[in-house]
């Protein structure tokens, strides 16, 4: 028998500071001022049948089924009152559909009314079997219905966009989707349209719902209105397995639910994770994962053969065999360089790294597979790979920040979540946004933001000219809790990481470093880079170096101890013939600051060893290449731009594919050396006996460039990627590519007529290496710059121009 | 003496008997008209099929021996009035205890049972019966889909007035 507590008396109730005592079903509770009576009885225990309200949405009152009685000072209310905009008062009694007739009557009232013309399509509709509308219509309605008139039928359905269906019969007009537009993501593409029995939700014509979070609005539908285009039909709840996952699209580590059947992912929806995503997920996260079903996808092991110089399927023990074989005699010649690409998890990168060490006796090894530089490499072995939540920027950080400046740094197409949070800051009042970019982006617009603009390249000129200029910014900033923000396009501008440090210095602002993939921060921390050992332990450091030979039980003093090449010069140096070997493992050259190199060192190189899920420009190289899991099918962690780990289990077992760190493990054994990787838990056992290193501080002194004119006919090139475009992951999914925004170069209005450019004509951009021609359009971008989509339908910058944010180009009329 | 001549009474009783045995299989066996036999994916009067793929059968089935996978229908491939088809369906004989809750669940009277019993094999892959094993077969005036609607505009013609259309059609 258990014995319960006597419940207190109303006179025993202490009632804090803030709060107020009020009486809901005759249960007396404490709740905080301003409280929504809908959540205080949800404490209770009591649910309230509720579709319009959502905990992160503004109240609405729009769907009227929360109903519930309420008495105030001893006089009860006229009607009927909706618990989702009613905040808690002193001495209010509250009665719920438990406990007053008159409030499970209206409840059933509003039910009935909603069901009107809600159509009979459950079969039919993909919300079946997890619909509230469906639940709540068995919990707290009526067994029949008495209207007995013809529904009211729309045409259906409609595409709002080409990832989201609406079929509008279904609608109980409940506006969580178009609150969570207009609110949370700032798209208020779709609206309520007529009046009376036609109310319904739509879109302007011409405009569709080109969101990057359309997908959030399906998620939250109570009813079966919003549908995915991809998950049309496709499974029931029923059938469907949950597993909880980690988003592997980008740096902000978004916890999702991954559902999946017959070993095969069906959807992924936005997991609750209040300290990071919130219940958001970007679209790119939601929808982007057919790459790992892909049609080409390797799945054997290939080795080059000798005679015909084509791949050919292999078994492991040929493939590793011949791996460990070339890559033995690549060392012993002039050397191996490792290339790993951002999109590892922490258990492979730093089995890449120590593979790197032990095996290859190298520091060649480098995560960056795009443009970067000696100073950002500084800046991050120096100050970011030592924070984490407790000590640096963490998105509940961004939320309370007075201010918070952005350099180069796209929110909304580089980490969408860090977008939503800065508006969420912005939308309260109490965060002020500066975007240092180039025009006013939409997410300059959604954040309620100052866009500092500044020519490509001059980016470090602007910071270092702020306290003149823009003396209130850094007044702002100066105040505690002010966050920088830098992306990863700062790498390509010098200066730029020198003058933000300055700034933070000056200011007392705290720097956080966002990469745009999502391995990066974890493989920085690992010491996938070429001076760091794992734990952020400069590799010159002999005390730190003594530390991990003795912890990884090689013999001390046999790890190399001058810091290795970075990416451009493992490339240049495999070019060269200064490096025999390569190990890539992810890398799309085309990705790489210059193509060309790439190619030319892949070419070159002797022996490379390709580490890839799907045929690639490296693997079309590769002596062997060896097939690894995608993330779906392995376990491991990501490290987000926060520093904080992000762990996830395996969500398809018994795929029999192999993660980064078992290939390498094995490969290390051929070659003699022991990396104790076996699975992802070995390897972060194995990390975690490292612990960190002690941070040695960072010299960076790198001069703001003095920015020339691009002289007649040239214009200087601002470029940055789309949160949709032509990503590796993002293969195999034309609902999602059907959302990119336009592809359009932009320019300024004054230097469109210099160069004769109309807005909606054509433009050529072009350099030595080639020349793409897209449409124009104008902006307030600076004068004598263009803009144009990094990787995003036919404009492929990098591998078409060669060139980068900054680089001079030549501008020129053109047609179609 | 006697107890031999009893024995042999119950015999020779026994001839003057209706036999319990049956010549199966030379003489089929009629069931019960309600016999839960094999099942029968049916067909709209002009060959549509009147699954849409809804899975309630798979959900309300105790043994979990029905399978399926709903798909699209498009204006170039249609296969049922309105939205939704059953791309996949397969039932598994060795799991199916014959309740017979599927068709109960079945909105759209789509699944129904037969009195057909003779459901042994000697290997289990064939008695996974797919969608082409378990569709009702086309009679005279019917049209293998994919095909348009040939009964209506809609898929309301054809639950409302499906019947009386065919006629019509002459079907």
């Amino acid at each position: 028998m258990t014995i319960a507590p006597d419940k207190p008396t109303e006179a025993e109730v202490v009632v804090p500071e803030g709060h107020v005592k009020l009486v809901i079903d005759g249960e007396t509770v404490v709740a905080p001022k301003g409280e929504l009576l809908i959540r205080t009885a949800e404490r209770l225990g009591t649910v309230i049948p509720r579709f319009c309200d959502h905990p992160l949405l503004e109240p609405a009152g729009a769907c009227r089924q929360c109903l519930v009685e309420v008495e105030m000072g001893g006089r009860p209310m006229p009607k009927p009152q909706a618990s989702c905009t009613m905040t808690v008062a002193d001495g209010m009694v509250v009665k719920t559909q438990l406990t007053s007739p008159v409030a499970d009557k209206a409840q059933q009232g509003v039910m009935e009314l909603l069901l009107i013309n809600h159509p009979l399509d459950c079969p039919i509709c993909d919300k079946g079997g997890e619909c509230p509308l469906q639940n709540q219509a068995i919990a707290h309605g009526r067994s029949d219905s008495r209207f007995h008139e013809h529904k009211r039928t729309f045409p259906k359905p409609i595409n709002i966009s080409t990832q989201v269906l609406l079929d509008r019969e279904r609608c109980v007009l409940c506006q969580r989707c178009t609150r969570f537009s207009a609110q949370i993501a700032g798209d208020p593409f779709i609206e309520l349209l007529e009046r009376g029995a036609l109310q319904q939700i739509g879109t302007a014509p011409e405009k569709p719902f080109q969101s990057y979070f359309s997908g959030n609005t399906i998620q939250i539908c109570p009813v079966g209105a919003l549908t995915s285009a991809a998950y049309r039909f496709r499974a029931r709840p029923f059938d469907l397995v949950s597993t909880p996952s980690i988003c592997e699209h980008c740096s902000s580590g978004c916890a999702e639910r991954t559902d999946w059947r017959r070993g095969k992912v069906q959807r992924k929806l936005a997991g609750d994770d209040p300290q990071v995503n919130e219940e958001w997920i970007c679209d790119k996260g939601r929808f982007a994962f057919r790459y790992a079903t892909a049609e080409d996808r390797i799945k054997r092991p290939l080795v080059r053969d000798k005679e015909s110089g084509e791949l050919r399927e292999s078994s492991w023990t040929e493939a590793l065999r011949v791996a460990a074989e070339g890559l033995t005699a690549a060392r012993d010649a002039n050397g191996v360089g490792v290339l790993t690409g951002g999109r590892l998890t922490v258990e492979d990168a730093y089995a890449y790294s120590k593979f790197a060490r032990i095996a290859l006796h190298t520091n060649d090894i480098d995560f960056r597979a795009r443009p970067h530089s000696a100073e950002e490499l500084e800046f991050l072995s120096g100050t970011t790979v030592f924070t984490n939540p407790d000590n640096g920027v963490t998105f509940q950080g961004i939320e309370k920040a007075p201010a918070a400046l952005l350099v180069a740094f796209e929110p909304e197409e580089e980490a969408p979540i860090v977008f939503l949070r800065l508006r969420k800051a912005a939308r309260k009042g109490t965060t002020k946004v500066f975007h240092l970019g180039q025009f006013t982006t939409p997410a300059v617009e959604k954040t309620y933001g100052t866009l500092l603009a500044c020519v490509p390249g001059a980016e470090a000129n602007a910071i270092n000219a702020l306290p003149e200029h823009a003396s209130d910014v850094v007044e702002l900033l100066s105040k505690p809790g002010a966050v920088i923000l830098v992306g990863e396009r700062a790498a390509a501008i010098p200066g730029t990481f020198t003058a933000v440090a300055r700034l933070a210095e000056r200011t007392g602002a705290q720097v956080a470093w966002i990469p745009r993939r999502a391995g990066e921060r974890g493989a920085l921390a690992v010491g996938a880079t070429p001076n760091l050992l794992p734990g952020g332990r400069h590799v010159a450091n002999a005390t730190a170096r003594t530390e991990v030979e003795r912890t990884w039980g090689v013999e001390e003093g046999s790890l190399p101890a001058t810091p290795g090449r970075d990416t451009t010069g493992i490339l240049e140096a495999a070019a060269n013939g200064e490096l025999s070997g390569l190990l890539i493992g992810g890398v799309d050259p085309f990705d790489l600051p210059d193509p060309r190199l790439a190619e030319k060192a892949l070419a070159a190189a002797g022996f490379i060893v390709s580490l890839e899920l799907r045929p690639s420009a490296v693997t079309a190289h590769a002596d062997v290449v060896l097939p690894i899991a995608p993330a779906v099918e392995k376990s491991g962690s990501y490290l987000n731009w926060e520093g904080r780990r992000r762990e996830f289990g395996t969500t398809l077992d018994g795929t029999s594919a192999l993660p980064d760190c078992r290939v390498l493990d094995t490969l290390a054994v051929e070659m003699d050396a022991d990396l104790f990787t076996q699975t992802p838990a070995a390897s972060a056992a194995d990390l975690a006996r490292l612990g960190e290193g002690t941070p040695s501080g960072s010299s960076l002194n790198v001069a703001a460039p003095l920015v020339s004119p691009a002289g007649p006919g040239k214009a200087v090139l601002a470029t940055w990627h789309r949160l949709i475009g032509n990503g590796s992951l993002q293969v195999d999914e034309p609902h999602l590519a059907g959302t990119a925004r336009p592809v359009v170069a932009k320019i300024a209005e004054a230097t469109a007529q210099q160069f004769g450019l109309v807005s909606g004509g054509y433009v050529t951009v072009s350099t030595e290496r080639g020349a793409i021609t897209l449409p124009v359009e104008t902006d307030d971008l600076p004068e004598g710059v263009v803009w144009l989509p990094t990787n995003s339908g036919d404009v492929t910058v990098r591998a078409t121009l060669g060139a980068g944010h900054g680089s001079i180009v030549s501008v020129s009329g053109g047609t179609s | 003496m006697f107890e031999s001549l009893k024995g042999f009474g119950v015999t020779f009783g026994t001839m003057f008997k209706k036999v319990v045995t049956e010549e199966y299989p030379e003489v089929k066996k009629v069931t019960a008209p309600r016999f839960h036999g094999r099942h029968q994916l049916n067909r709209h009067p002009d060959g549509l099929e009147k699954c849409v793929g809804c899975e309630l059968c798979a959900w309300a089935c105790p043994a979990d021996a029905i399978f399926v996978e709903g798909g699209d229908n498009t204006e170039d491939a249609r296969y049922s009035p309105g939205e939704r088809y059953g791309m996949d369906y397969q039932i598994n004989y060795l799991r199916c205890i014959g309740c017979g809750l599927c068709i109960e669940a079945c909105p759209t009277r789509s699944l129904t049972m037969t009195n057909e019993y003779e459901l042994a094999d000697d290997n289990r892959q064939d008695l996974i019966f797919t969608k082409e094993d378990l569709l009702a077969p086309l009679l005279p005036g019917m049209e293998q889909p994919p095909h348009p609607m040939r009964l209506g505009n809609n898929e309301n013609d054809y639950y409302v007035n499906g019947p009386q259309l065919a006629k019509e059609a002459g079907q």
